[in-house]
């Protein structure tokens, strides 16, 4: 497909934009008759290579639908989503996967498999239907999991590990794809606090290692705050605000969209902090 | 780290299909009339270079000429079987499924009866004669998948219980069709008996024309299932994780769906519906060697067809001169270890 150029040839105005969402609304809905049951409104936001983006909101307020029209695997009802100028949901299923890599809530696993089986997975979109996995992509799953510092997991069965291990060899396997695009999905929902910063460091250090855009789809208000470069904030469907954690960060605003009293003050890193007020409402 | 290798592959493939020749000698070797190993070598040589003639006695003759081809047909048909049950597992992501558990092979058994019903008022060239029936269960097989498939879903998602359950049913359901057609049409000569399509059975010969049908049809199948067989092992982790990792989902959905109701209709149309050769030996494969498809399916190609040939011996010598059905000894094996692998929890 055409990708917008400009005089140069470069994909849009500013060369170093990876990942535009332009206006992307999506609805849902059993019935095509009937009303829909859940809409997403025109979203936009633009992330550069390096940069993290958190989308953020509270339950059902359309994050993990937003994150899957960006992965390009539903079509949006209206808008798109380009990466590197080209529009995601038209890639080729294989293509898309080497671009976009995907670290969902939980990968379930029908029969059991070695964390090096599961990691060599992320070669997928590499290699042709009849063929065996290469020294390559066996060097590059191996570097994976030591870019994630899970080289001991390798032999271990995946249903045999804790759940910050097994979240750091699926990053490893979303790794082997070698994306540009790397996209995780609540990825500490059932971390523990040790676990959650773990991975988010090594979240922060992959993104400026190796030029990743990253998109985080998460209701930790504060973990959000602390990695996050832009933070879309999502409200029943609306994308309320998108920009630097500062900005998006008002008392009035979280209050509303998260229905608690809270107070926001600055950390040590300079990024605001949300304290919660117990107990104020009732 | 120890990723799959060809060599690996073929060295696992060598070392059954040496175990399948083994207990191919085996069947050849036992029943009514006893051969020697060396008279049965010496045949099966003559037979190799195509100078039959030149056989020992009549007793080798009937040896060649009843045994080999029935051993040959379980072959294919344990084969053909075991593949389809590999498939439906990974595709309907459920480690209980095969063509018998499902349903498919009832459908597949329903699909052959209604061909050889409607076969002399439709004007069949001749030539087609030989692939109508199993061209008519692979429809039949293809019809009940689709069904199931629809039965066993719930709020959009495949569900374990629902699917296993639409498949117990959809089986008496159309076993029920199947004794009503076989009953009033008692008298037609070419419908084979209600134990053939009900239990499974090898004993009755085949055109050899269907020889070749079978033969081309399981391998132009199993090698279109292969060719998604890393495909097959990201299915395995759910849709949707193999769509982000570049799985053209609904294309091999659709793809290994034919293929495998070809195969089931295939395997139904000449043997029946003979049960738990489908579940069973992709399990035992999988413990062996693992659950990666790309060696799954040629290992369970081979298991099916060294179970079946075992069953089928078994079969006709247990209770000589009689005979039980071929399906009645899959069953009488694969029962007990298929409540085993449900109270495991496999599911």
């Amino acid at each position: 497909m055409p990708a917008p150029t400009n005089s140069a040839g470069n994909p849009l105005t500013a060369s170093d934009i990876r990942l535009s969402v332009e206006q992307v609304s999506y609805a849902y809905s059993a019935n095509p008759t009937q009303a829909p049951l859940f809409t997403l409104e025109a979203s936009s936001f633009q992330a550069r290579p390096g940069e993290i983006v958190a989308i953020l909101g509270p339950n059902a307020s359309g994050k993990s639908t937003l994150l899957k029209l960006i992965a390009g695997v539903q079509a949006p009802l209206s808008g798109r989503v380009l990466l590197d100028g080209f529009i995601t949901h038209s890639l080729a299923p294989r293509i898309r996967a080497q671009r976009i890599a995907m670290v969902q809530q939980d990968s379930p696993l029908l029969f059991p498999s070695r964390a090096w089986e599961f990691v060599l997975q992320g070669r997928h979109p590499y290699s042709r239907s009849l063929r065996f996995e290469t020294e390559n992509d066996i060097n590059i799953a191996r570097n994976a999991l030591a870019q994630v510092g899970a080289e001991h997991l390798s032999d271990r069965w995946m249903d045999q590990i804790s759940g910050g291990e097994k979240q750091r060899v699926i990053l490893a396997r979303a790794l082997a794809q070698q994306p540009l695009l790397l996209l995780l999905d609540e990825p500490t929902l059932h971390l523990d606090i040790g676990s959650q910063v773990g991975l988010l460091d090594t979240l922060r250090r992959l993104a400026a290692e190796n030029r990743y855009t990253v998109v985080v789809v998460t209701h930790e208000l504060n973990l959000a705050a602390e990695y996050a470069d832009q933070i879309v904030l999502l409200q029943k469907g609306r994308s309320l605000r998108v920009g630097p954690p500062s900005a998006v960060y008002q008392r009035e605003l979280l209050e509303q969209v998260f229905q608690t009293p809270l107070s926001i003050e600055s950390s040590p890193s300079g990024r605001p902090r949300v304290t919660i007020l117990p107990g104020a409402n009732s | 780290m120890r990723p799959l290798t060809l060599q690996r592959l073929f060295l696992r493939c060598a070392v059954l299909a040496a175990i399948l020749f083994v207990v191919v000698v085996i069947a050849l070797k036992l029943g009514a009339v006893q051969v020697s190993l060396y008279g049965l070598g010496l045949d099966l040589l003559h037979v190799l270079l195509r100078r039959t003639t030149a056989l020992s006695s009549n007793y080798d003759m009937i040896v060649i000429d009843i045994r080999l081809p029935r051993i040959l047909l379980s072959i294919v048909v344990g084969a053909s079987l075991a593949v389809a049950g590999t498939s439906f597992q990974a595709l309907l992501r459920n480690p209980l499924a095969d063509p018998y558990v499902l349903g498919v092979s009832s459908g597949a058994s329903l699909g052959a009866i209604l061909t050889l019903i409607a076969e002399p008022y439709l004007a069949v060239p001749l030539a087609f004669a030989a692939v109508a029936t199993p061209i008519g269960a692979s429809l039949g097989a293809a019809a009940t998948v689709t069904a199931v498939y629809f039965l066993g879903r719930r709020d959009g998602q495949l569900d374990s219980n629902t699917l296993l359950l639409s498949g117990i049913i959809s089986t008496s359901f159309l076993s029920a069709i199947i004794m009503f057609l076989i009953t009033t049409l008692a008298g037609r000569g070419d419908l084979r008996g209600m134990s053939f399509w009900l239990m499974g059975d090898l004993s009755s010969s085949l055109q050899p024309s269907l020889h070749w049908v079978l033969g081309i049809g399981f391998l132009v199948a199993t090698g279109v299932i292969y060719t998604t067989a890393s495909d097959l092992n990201l299915l395995l982790a759910g849709e949707k994780e193999a769509m982000h990792l570049g799985v053209d989902v609904r294309r091999v959905r659709i793809v290994v769906y034919i293929a495998a109701s070809i195969l089931t209709g295939l395997a139904v149309s000449v043997s029946g519906a003979i049960g738990y050769v489908g579940l069973l030996v992709p399990h035992v494969m999988r413990l062996i060697f693992g659950s990666d498809h790309r060696i799954l399916i040629p290992t369970s190609a081979f298991g099916g067809a060294i179970a079946v040939v075992i069953a089928d011996t078994l079969a006709r010598t247990i209770v000589a001169p009689s005979e039980l059905p071929v399906g009645a000894m899959t069953a009488l094996a694969g029962a007990p270890l298929f409540i085993y692998l449900l109270r495991r929890k496999f599911a």
